[in-house]
C-alpha cells in the first residue's frame, strides 16, 4: 500500500503534468507550421502559370495581361516608386496642382540645380523645363504636363512616353510601320495623339502577346538598326527574325533609350545610326541631313539636340562587350518562390546590387557601390569642366558678335559650339553619370573642351599651325556647317605636320 | 492509482504525436537524403538549383560531389559542417529572408579551398613552395579556378552583343 500523495506531491505531478502538456502542445505546433511551410515550398517550386486570359494585340491593358502574369505586374506597377542613387533617380518634390498641371507631385528640377543648362538650351524647349526622369509608370504623365508643351512638340515625342502598339496598329490598319508612317504624313499634332494613347509602356510594347517572346513594336528602332546594320554590311536586316533572345533584351530598351531627330519636312521620328552609334558618328548623319533644332539667340550657332542616349553609349562600354544586357543589370532575374522572373521594377542597378552586380562581381556590395560612385564622381567633375567650357565659348561668340563680327568671322566657333555642345549634351543627357560606357563618357567629354577651347581660339585668330587636329577622326568631311572641321581634320594627311607631330 | 496511470497515458499520446508529426515532416521533406552524398539533395530547395545545374555541365561533376569540396574529409568535421550548414540553410529558406545571389562564407570558402589542396596536392604543394607566389598569403585556387565546380556564367552569350561600327575594326 503506497500512502496517499501529501498535497506539495500532488502540486508537483500537477505542475509537470501542465507542463509537459504545454511543451508537447509548442512542439506540435512548431512541427506543424515547419510542416506546412515545406508543403507551401514544396507548391512553389511546381512553376505554376494559369492562362486566365486569351491575349492579343488588341488588348493593351496591362491590368488584362496582369491576370496572367501577376509576379510580373506587380514589379512593373513599382516603377511609381521614387528613390534616389547618388547621382540618379528621382525623389517626389511637391508641387500646388493647377488646372494646366494637376500633378501633386513632381521631380527636381535640373535646371535650378544647374543654371548653366538655361544657357546652353537658351531660345529652346529644354531650357523652359528639364527635370529628373523619374520611372516608367510616369512616362506619360510627364510629358502631357512639362512646360515643353508651350513648345508644341512634334506628335512623335509619343513615340516614347506612351503605349503605342494598339494606336500603330488602328492607323495603320493592322500595319506598325503604316500606322507610324500615318502620324508623320498627316501631320497630327501632340495634342491630337495624345486623345489615342491610354496608357504608359506597358506589356504589349514588349512582348508577343502569343508567345510572351520579346518584339520590337517601334518602327523607328526597326529603320535606325537597319540602316546600322547595313553600315557593318548586313542588308535587309529586320531585328524581329534576326535578332537573338540576349540581343533583344536590349533592343527593346533601345527602342526608346535613344537620341532622334526628326527629319523635315513631315517631322519623321529617325534615329541617326546609318554610319554608326558613336558620338561623331550621329553629328555626321544629322550633319549630311543638314539637321538644325534651333538657333541659340546669343552665339546664333544652328544647333542640335542630344536626347538620352543610354543604348548607344552602353553600346561603347565594356558591359556590351561581355555580352551583358540591358535586362541583365536592370531587370535582373529574380526569385519569387520557386519561380525565377526577370524584375519588372525597371530602375538603377545600384539599388539591387545583389541581384545585379553581384551575379558577376564577387565583391561586397559596399565595394561594388564605391567602385560604380568612382567612375560616377570622376564624370561629374569631367562634366563640369565641359559645361564651364562651353559656356566660356558661348559667351566669347557673343562677345564678338557684340563687337560686329561677321557671319563668315563666326562660322568656325558656331561650328564648334554645335558639335561640342552636342558631344556634352550626349554624355550628361545619358543616364547612367557615365557608367555606361566610363571611358567612352570622358573621351567625349575630354574632345569637346578641347572642341570649345578651338572654338575660342578661332575667334582670335585660330589655332598656331603646329596645332594637334581636333580629334575627330571618324567624322568624314561633310558639307555645310561642318566646313572648318573639315579643313582641320584635313590637315592630318599633310606630311609636314606628321612631321612636326612627330618631333614632339 | 487509477488517476496517475491516464495521465501517462495522456502523455504518452501527446508524445506519440510529436514524434509521428516529426517523423512525417522528416520523411515528407525528405530529412533522410540529407545524410547521403547525392548532390540533387543540396538542391531539394529550389536554393541552389543553378549551382546543380552548373555542376551537372563542369569539368569536376565525374570526379567530385558537393560534399566532396564542401565537407571536410573526415567523419566528424563532415556531418558537424553539414549540421551547421544544414540548420542555417533551413532557417533562412524557411522564413525566406536571404538574398538571391547566395554568397559563400568565409569558413565554407576555407572548407572547399582545403578539399582543392587534398585533391590537387602534388600542384598546390609546388605553388606554395614556390618562391614567388608561396609568398602570396590567402592565394586561394578559386580565385582563378573559380568555373571548375559549377560556373555561375555557363549560360551566358559569351559574345560581344551589338556588332560593333566598322571603325572600331579598322587599323590605325
Amino acid at each position: 500500500m503506497t500512502t496517499p500523495p501529501t498535497d506539495p506531491e500532488r502540486r508537483r505531478s500537477r505542475r509537470l503534468f501542465a507542463t509537459v502538456i504545454v511543451l508537447a502542445a509548442v512542439a506540435s505546433l512548431a512541427v506543424t507550421a515547419l510542416l506546412i511551410n515545406i508543403f507551401e515550398r514544396k507548391q512553389e517550386a511546381k512553376n505554376p502559370f494559369y492562362r486566365v486570359v486569351e491575349l492579343n494585340d488588341t488588348i493593351d491593358g496591362p491590368a488584362t495581361w496582369a491576370k496572367n502574369f501577376p509576379l510580373q505586374y506587380d514589379l512593373y506597377k513599382r516603377t511609381v516608386d521614387m528613390q534616389r542613387t547618388k547621382y540618379g533617380g528621382s525623389e517626389a518634390m511637391p508641387h500646388s496642382p493647377s488646372d494646366a498641371d494637376p500633378r501633386s507631385v513632381v521631380a527636381r528640377s535640373k535646371l535650378q540645380e544647374d543654371p548653366r543648362l538655361k544657357t546652353i538650351w537658351a531660345g529652346y524647349a529644354f531650357s523652359a523645363d528639364y527635370r529628373e526622369r523619374r520611372g516608367h509608370a510616369y512616362m506619360l504623365e510627364d510629358q502631357t504636363f512639362t512646360e515643353r508643351q508651350k513648345f508644341n512638340p512634334p506628335a512623335m515625342c509619343i513615340n516614347c512616353h506612351a503605349s503605342l502598339v494598339t494606336t500603330f496598329l488602328k492607323l495603320g490598319d493592322g500595319d506598325l510601320t503604316k500606322g507610324f508612317k500615318v502620324i508623320s504624313d498627316t501631320h497630327m499634332t501632340y495634342k491630337q495623339i495624345r486623345q489615342d494613347v491610354k496608357h504608359p509602356v506597358a506589356c504589349i510594347d514588349c512582348h508577343d502577346p502569343k508567345t510572351m517572346q520579346l518584339r520590337i513594336t517601334r518602327p523607328a528602332f526597326m529603320e535606325g538598326i537597319r540602316a546600322l546594320k547595313a553600315s557593318q554590311g548586313v542588308q535587309n536586316y529586320d531585328v524581329n527574325t534576326m535578332a537573338t533572345r540576349q540581343e533583344m533584351r536590349s533592343y527593346v530598351c533601345g527602342q526608346c533609350h535613344v537620341t532622334y531627330y526628326f527629319q523635315p519636312p513631315n517631322k519623321r521620328l529617325t534615329f541617326p545610326w546609318a554610319k554608326g552609334l558613336k558620338v561623331e558618328e550621329i553629328i555626321a548623319v544629322e550633319d549630311d541631313a543638314k539637321i538644325k533644332e534651333w538657333d541659340h539667340p546669343d552665339s546664333g550657332a544652328g544647333l542640335i539636340k542630344a536626347r538620352h542616349p543610354e543604348f548607344e553609349m552602353w553600346n561603347q562600354g565594356v558591359h556590351a562587350r561581355s555580352g551583358v544586357a540591358c535586362a541583365d543589370c536592370h531587370m535582373p532575374y529574380m526569385r519569387q518562390g520557386g519561380l525565377k522572373i526577370s524584375d519588372h521594377q525597371i530602375n538603377s542597378p545600384l539599388l539591387k546590387v545583389n541581384r545585379s552586380c553581384q551575379t558577376c562581381h564577387h565583391f561586397p556590395e559596399e565595394e561594388l557601390k564605391a567602385r560604380v560612385e568612382d567612375i560616377q564622381d570622376r564624370f561629374f567633375n569631367l562634366r563640369n569642366t565641359a559645361l564651364d567650357a562651353l559656356v566660356d565659348l558661348i559667351g566669347d561668340i557673343k562677345a564678338e558678335k557684340a563687337k560686329g563680327a561677321t557671319d563668315a568671322q563666326l562660322a568656325p566657333a558656331r561650328d564648334y559650339q554645335r558639335k561640342g555642345q552636342f558631344m556634352i549634351d550626349f554624355v550628361m543627357s545619358e543616364n547612367s553619370m557615365g557608367f555606361h560606357a566610363p571611358q567612352e563618357a570622358t573621351r567625349i567629354l575630354g574632345d569637346a573642351i578641347n572642341l570649345c577651347r578651338l572654338g575660342q581660339l578661332s575667334l582670335h585668330g585660330g589655332p598656331p599651325p603646329s596645332h594637334n587636329p581636333p580629334n575627330i577622326e571618324n567624322v568624314a568631311p561633310s558639307p555645310g556647317p561642318a566646313a572648318a572641321p573639315s579643313k582641320q581634320t584635313k590637315k592630318q594627311g599633310d606630311p609636314a605636320t606628321i612631321a612636326k607631330l612627330q618631333l614632339h | 492509482m487509477q488517476r496517475s496511470s491516464a495521465v501517462i497515458v495522456a502523455l504518452a499520446v501527446l508524445m506519440g504525436t510529436v514524434i509521428g508529426l516529426g517523423t512525417y515532416t522528416f520523411i515528407y521533406a525528405k530529412g533522410y537524403s540529407y545524410l547521403t552524398n547525392n548532390p540533387a539533395a543540396c538542391a531539394n530547395c529550389h536554393v541552389m538549383q543553378a549551382q546543380y545545374e552548373a555542376w551537372l555541365k563542369s569539368s569536376h561533376h565525374s570526379v567530385a560531389t558537393c560534399n566532396d569540396c564542401h565537407t571536410p574529409h573526415n567523419i566528424i568535421g563532415k556531418y558537424a559542417v553539414k549540421a551547421n550548414n544544414g540548420f542555417w540553410h533551413s532557417f533562412y529558406f524557411t522564413g525566406g529572408n536571404y538574398p538571391d545571389t547566395i554568397e559563400i562564407t568565409r569558413f565554407d570558402h576555407n572548407v572547399a579551398e582545403n578539399a582543392c589542396r587534398r585533391c590537387h596536392e602534388n600542384i598546390t604543394a609546388e605553388i606554395d613552395g614556390n618562391v614567388v607566389h608561396g609568398k602570396a598569403e590567402g592565394l586561394q585556387c578559386t580565385r582563378c579556378h573559380n568555373s571548375v565546380g559549377h560556373s555561375e556564367s555557363a549560360s551566358a552569350e559569351l559574345t560581344p552583343l551589338l556588332t560593333r561600327s566598322h571603325h572600331d575594326y579598322a587599323p590605325n
